[in-house]
């Protein structure tokens, strides 16, 4: 189907569409295509983020929005992350429904009390009165050494918090899909972007769309093993799996697309069929949804595993800043066929 | 040579070295192989040198995300610096940092936050510590307009007037953060003035006039070294290029280059290059001579830094925890 496709290159990506005859827009044009109709279909949905009206506009999420809608509905901001969520928040619970942008995802933490302590609980705390429909969008960043403070993926650090959904789109067309879906869901969103996937291109529908929580998306069907991969690794997941079927190894990939709600029957019935399971995340490993996956596995599918339980992801370590470094840091396709191939031979 | 007289040649040299330093990273940034986001100073060279020529080695001093010349005006090595912008394994932070987060426990920089506001608590924590150890020594706090939207700033501010720590902050008010205009982000009130309102000797400084820079330090920090209240200057200034990388600004569209132009007028080192001319400190020849000397200083950081061996694959996984015992 058009709109569960990976393109894991341009050039098969443009023929596709062109033999297709789809629309084809990259994923950070999704992203402000779904930002501009918000805007225009609905008056209490408004953006804020520091420097969110300039130029470049978030790396072209946001550009022109400003000069179309105004200041007052794409508002740059003061640099205080935490006192501006906490704001976001009370405009929230009044009726507003903002969409926070941050830059990198390493600015949340400076939010983390508003975000964990306040919007995360307010609609228990209040007996269900008052619900809190904020929308965080947050960019993982990665190269040129951005170092320890501007390259660091937490989606998982939420994980633990309930009263917030996690939102980790792949593709073009889920990202547009997800964000409007987490603008009308009305509850506290953490959109989880990533900067080396904003020019990747694909199929994304003109009109507005939303795609569901909480319903993964078997991007390639396989009977040898299962393969959930998050965010960008759903792109090396595809070129793994691509590389090992020529050697005979069938993978099925899983894009959970959310991972809180997260779509654990989907994972479950692909393990049921190849007893195998392997987890690639943009994250480092401790503690990571990755090792909730696992462990969300084990509970329920224990019998259905033939072999252990692999992870892909960075090393538990800060990101260095020297490219030699830097390269050795981010695993690709390449480590997940080694991986799958040692899984497979039992070794 | 009387004292002043040896102070403005030395003032002089700080802010020369920290000018060309940033325009050799200018001129070998497009070589794409120093690979780490720099924030250059070029137009603040001023703040940095009036300030730091305060200093002891031993005193504390804390920058941030745009910290080349806080670095050098505090005695770190162009060598090591360049070194670590270049990835290698004798940077200042064995490539582990690269360009936003210099360390140099030998002149009393022990670490560097990119995270906007990150470092002002910090630097409360080192005034603290003297505080507490006695040392006397002060700690300087660098960061810009920015960084004074945060709750660490304001959080800091209350603290150290509370207990009275020897710490000077400096905001470097160049009237951007990344590409929005402080009218947009704050009401037009003096930074210098929420410092009084927390019990701080607050004031605004003209940030591109070194002897004022100067000045404006000597007297705030002679007033921490005598346990009087700390003090916030608010040196006014600009940044001549972008937010971060090697390009002008007005060539992407991003600022005007009219506003540029005006502060261009106001170059921190031309104008005081004229004094010095003007009182008969130097001459045009020794002015030359200085030029000379410091392109072939740098030149050599740079052929030094690239010559520099890349730090082992090993060393990702090194300098997680501290092993040692205390
Ligand atoms: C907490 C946090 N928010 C946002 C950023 C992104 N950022 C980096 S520098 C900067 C602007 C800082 O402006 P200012 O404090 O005036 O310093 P200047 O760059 O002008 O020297 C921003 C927003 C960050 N690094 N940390
Ligand atoms: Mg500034």
């Amino acid at each position: 189907m058009p709109w569960t496709r990976v393109n894991i290159d341009e050039v098969s990506a443009r023929d596709f569409l062109n033999k297709e005859g789809l629309r084809g827009i990259s994923y950070k044009e999704a992203i402000r295509e779904a930002q501009h109709q918000l805007l225009s279909n609905n008056k209490d949905v408004f953006l804020l983020g520091e420097g969110i009206d300039d130029k470049g506009g978030v790396f072209g999420t946001t550009k022109g929005l400003c000069d179309i809608f105004g200041s007052e509905r794409v508002m740059d901001l003061p640099i205080a992350e935490n006192g501006l969520t906490g704001i976001a928040i009370g405009s929230a619970i009044a009726g507003m429904k903002p969409i926070f942008i941050h830059m990198r995802m390493d600015f949340l933490p400076m939010a983390m009390d508003q975000i964990v302590n306040h919007a995360a609980k307010w609609f228990y705390m209040t007996g269900g009165r008052v619900n809190v429909p904020l929308v965080i969008r947050s960019i993982i960043g990665r190269g040129w050494g951005s170092a320890a403070q501007h390259s660091q993926a937490l989606h998982s650090m939420f994980l633990s918090i309930p009263g917030l959904r996690i939102v980790v789109p792949s593709t073009p067309y889920d990202a547009k899909g997800l964000l409007i879906e987490a603008v009308n869901d009305g509850n506290p969103v953490i959109f989880v972007e990533h900067r080396w996937i904003y020019d990747y291109i694909g199929y994304v529908p003109e009109e507005m769309y939303t795609v569901k929580f909480g319903k993964g998306i078997i991007r390639k069907h396989g009977n040898h093993v299962t393969l959930v991969a998050i965010s960008m690794m759903v792109y090396e997941a595809m070129k793994a799996a691509k590389i090992l079927e020529s050697q005979g190894i069938d993978v099925e990939v899983i894009d959970p697309v959310t991972i809180k709600p997260m779509d654990e029957e989907l994972i479950f019935d692909s393990i049921k069929k190849t007893g195998r399971l392997v987890i690639a995340d943009v994250a480092c490993k401790t503690g990571g949804v990755g090792a909730e996956i696992a462990c969300r596995a084990v509970e329920k599918v224990f019998n259905f595993l033939k072999a252990p339980i692999k992870r892909i992801n960075f090393p538990d370590f800060p990101t260095p800043c020297s490219p030699v470094l830097e390269s050795a840091y981010y695993p690709n396709h390449n480590d997940i066929c080694s991986c799958i191939k040692e899984l497979i031979d039992g070794k | 040579m009387e004292d002043l007289t040896l102070l403005k040649i030395e003032l002089y040299k700080k802010m020369l070295l920290i000018r060309r330093f940033e325009e050799k990273i200018r001129q070998v940034y497009s070589a794409q192989d120093m690979k780490t986001p720099v924030h250059l100073c070029i137009g603040q060279e001023a703040i940095a040198a009036g300030v730091c020529i305060n200093l002891r080695k031993t005193d504390y001093m804390v920058t941030n995300h745009r910290g080349h010349g806080h670095c050098l005006a505090k005695g770190s090595s162009p060598k090591s610096l360049l070194s670590e912008y270049y990835g290698r394994i004798t940077g200042c932070a064995h490539g582990k940092g690269g360009s936003m987060h210099p360390v140099d426990p030998e002149n009393g920089i022990l670490g560097t936050s990119a995270i906007v506001g990150g470092g002002i608590p910090i630097a409360v924590g080192t005034a603290l510590a003297s505080k507490l150890r006695k040392d006397g020594n002060i700690t300087v706090v660098f960061f810009g307009d920015g960084a004074s939207e945060e709750g660490t700033f304001h959080e800091s501010l209350n603290f150290a007037s509370l207990k009275k720590l020897p710490i000077l902050f400096v905001c470097e008010n160049n009237l951007y953060a990344t590409n929005s205009n402080i009218k947009s982000r704050q009401p037009n009130i003096d930074i210098a003035k929420k410092a009084q309102g927390y019990g701080l000797n607050g004031v605004v400084i003209d940030g591109n006039n070194v002897m004022d820079v100067y000045n404006a330090a000597k007297s705030a920090i002679e007033m921490l070294r005598d346990g009087q209240s700390p003090s916030l200057i608010e040196y006014k200034t600009y940044r001549w290029f972008g937010h971060v990388g090697p390009d002008y600004d007005h060539e992407k569209g991003l600022r005007g280059e009219e506003e540029l132009k005006v502060w261009l007028r106001q170059c921190p080192l031309k104008s005081f290059v004229d004094q010095l001319l003007k009182d008969n400190i130097l001459t045009l020849q020794q002015i030359d001579e200085m030029d000379n000397e410091m392109d072939e200083t740098l030149n050599d950081a740079i052929s030094y830094a690239k010559s520099q061996p890349y730090p082992d694959i090993s060393e990702l996984y090194k300098d997680l925890f501290y092993e040692g015992a205390i």
